[in-house]
């Protein structure tokens, strides 16, 4: 959760509590089990192992994904979509 | 290859902004009549001051002590020999977090069960064993779960989303541990060994992701019962130097208080949601095992009697041994979690004992004081 790049909810389902996130391009479903009655389509969320844990502001967010921007643009594109994918695990190896 | 976010990420964290919070430290140390100890909780915290050199930013009178670090190497030796057993058994699918692979049991990491011929998957959601689950009807899946109260309400969601749908062949092992009860433990356990008041650990950094979830109120009896400030603090540089100048001012103020460095996104009460979906499904443990420190009363959690039926240690009771296995002789990663001792006074730290063959559970994974300190001892020259 340290490291967590800003996702957009681009889809949401109530029915199976999962959204659609967009991570800088990348798509994928999350739980949104713990933020369910707050998210809307348009939100910016942090995930962390595959589930949606806070809403943070879009201004916050704008300003860390553009951070990440420079960052990812070093990068080929496998590279890229691992640093996407786990760049919601902790600094010190893990996840848990 | 290998280059991740991670590494890439380190040139945004401003070294200026470091210095001028270790200057801001210096300064209000001053003020301090004793050293203070600083016990950082959360191995994240360790990693971070090993590898941005923190220590040796900050005045003598600062000390930090490593805490117990993370649950990947606290988890003791029985509970991944579980895990090992059950993945070798037939008909078994074991899934658990990445974290695990090579964390070794008495009889073999999880890598090694799998090289053997085991089904072991591992997984970056605990979401992914439903899906393995619906896949494999034929198999008994079992979801090896570990992790603070940062991935707790995880399991809970995949527990809850697996009976919505019907899935019955998903079983959970446990091993989820608590925060402050080991804090609370240390506490009392130095208290015990040592009375010099200058030897104590004096105040706590905490791991905002814990706190996100249970909200920062978990640790108020700390400043209220035990005397001892925490702050809630980020994982990085600039995050952990805050958060110690933050406590120093308490000190120097003469106040006990429980503080949140790391505002964006910790509060007081946490995610109540997430609080209530792990209270419809877990309970405490009279006693957990914590490699490295013994056994710590309601220190984890079990599945609550309702779920007996998908507990993988009550089914599979009958093949999963109890009994107790030792920690090392040598190793005296105990006396290192309690601040009574640094890595670097054990007798085989780095020699026999390394981050490719650990002996004792503070060399397990990147985030124990061993082998944060066998990575970036140079810096300690
Ligand atoms: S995985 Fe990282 S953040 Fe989680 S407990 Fe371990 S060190 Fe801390
Ligand atoms: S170096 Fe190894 S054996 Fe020594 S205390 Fe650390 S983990 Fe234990």
């Amino acid at each position: 959760m340290c490291l967590s790049i800003p996702s957009k909810v681009v889809k949401i389902d109530k029915e199976k509590a999962t959204a659609v996130v967009d991570t800088m391009g990348v798509q994928r479903e999350v739980g949104i089990d713990f933020i369910e009655n707050e998210v809307k389509i348009g939100d910016y969320v942090l995930i962390h192992i595959g589930f949606a844990m806070n809403i943070i502001s879009e201004e916050e967010a704008l300003a860390s994904i553009e951070t990440y921007k420079e960052i990812l643009a070093l990068m080929d594109k496998e590279e890229r979509q691992k640093a996407i994918l786990e760049g919601d695990r902790c600094d010190g190896g893990g996840s848990a | 290859m290998n280059l991740t976010l991670k590494n890439l990420y380190d040139d945004f964290r401003d070294p200026k902004t470091i210095r001028a919070l270790a200057e801001l430290i210096h300064q209000e140390s001053e003020g301090l009549e004793r050293p203070v100890n600083i016990m950082e909780v959360c191995g994240g915290h360790t990693h971070t001051i090993m590898k941005y050199g923190l220590k040796q930013l900050l005045p003598e009178k600062i000390r930090f002590i490593h805490g117990p670090g993370c649950p990947v190497c606290i988890m003791p030796k029985e509970r991944i020999d579980h895990a090992y057993i059950l993945a070798r058994q037939p008909d078994v699918i074991l899934v658990t977090l990445g974290d695990m692979i090579k964390v070794p049991g008495s009889r073999g990491s999880l890598q090694q069960a799998r090289s053997e011929g085991a089904d072991v998957r591992f997984v970056y959601s605990p979401l992914d064993a439903l899906k393995i689950a619906r896949e494999n009807p034929g198999k008994s899946v079992i979801f090896f779960a570990i992790g603070f109260e940062t991935t707790t309400p995880m399991t809970a969601a995949l527990i809850r989303r697996a009976e919505d749908l019907g899935v019955k062949n998903l079983l959970y092992h446990i091993n989820h541990v608590t925060v402050p009860e080991v804090m609370r433990e240390l506490i009392d356990s130095r208290d015990e060994h040592i009375d010099s008041y200058n030897n104590r650990i004096d105040a706590f950094i905490g791991p905002s992701h814990v706190s996100v979830i249970a909200g920062a109120k978990i640790y108020r009896e700390f400043p209220e019962r035990y005397g001892r400030p925490v702050v809630v603090s980020g994982f990085e540089p600039v995050d952990v130097m805050e958060g110690v100048l933050m406590l120093v001012r308490q000190f120097t103020q003469g106040r006990r208080e429980l503080e949140i460095q790391y505002k964006r996104s910790v509060t007081m009460e946490g995610n109540l949601a997430a609080q209530r979906q792990i209270d419809e499904v877990f309970e405490k443990r009279g006693l957990f095992k914590w490699r490295g420190l013994g056994n710590i009363p309601h220190s984890a959690l079990k599945l609550l009697e309702a779920y007996a039926h998908l507990d993988a240690e009550k089914v599979y009771a009958e093949i999963l041994p109890v009994e107790e296995i030792e920690d090392h002789k040598l190793c005296i990663c105990g006396d290192i979690l309690r601040g009574m001792a640094e890595p670097t006074e054990c007798q085989v730290f780095g020699t026999a004992c390394t981050p490719s063959k650990p002996l004792g559970s503070c060399m397990v994974s990147s985030e124990g004081a061993c082998a944060a300190y066998y990575k970036y001892g140079d810096l300690l020259k």
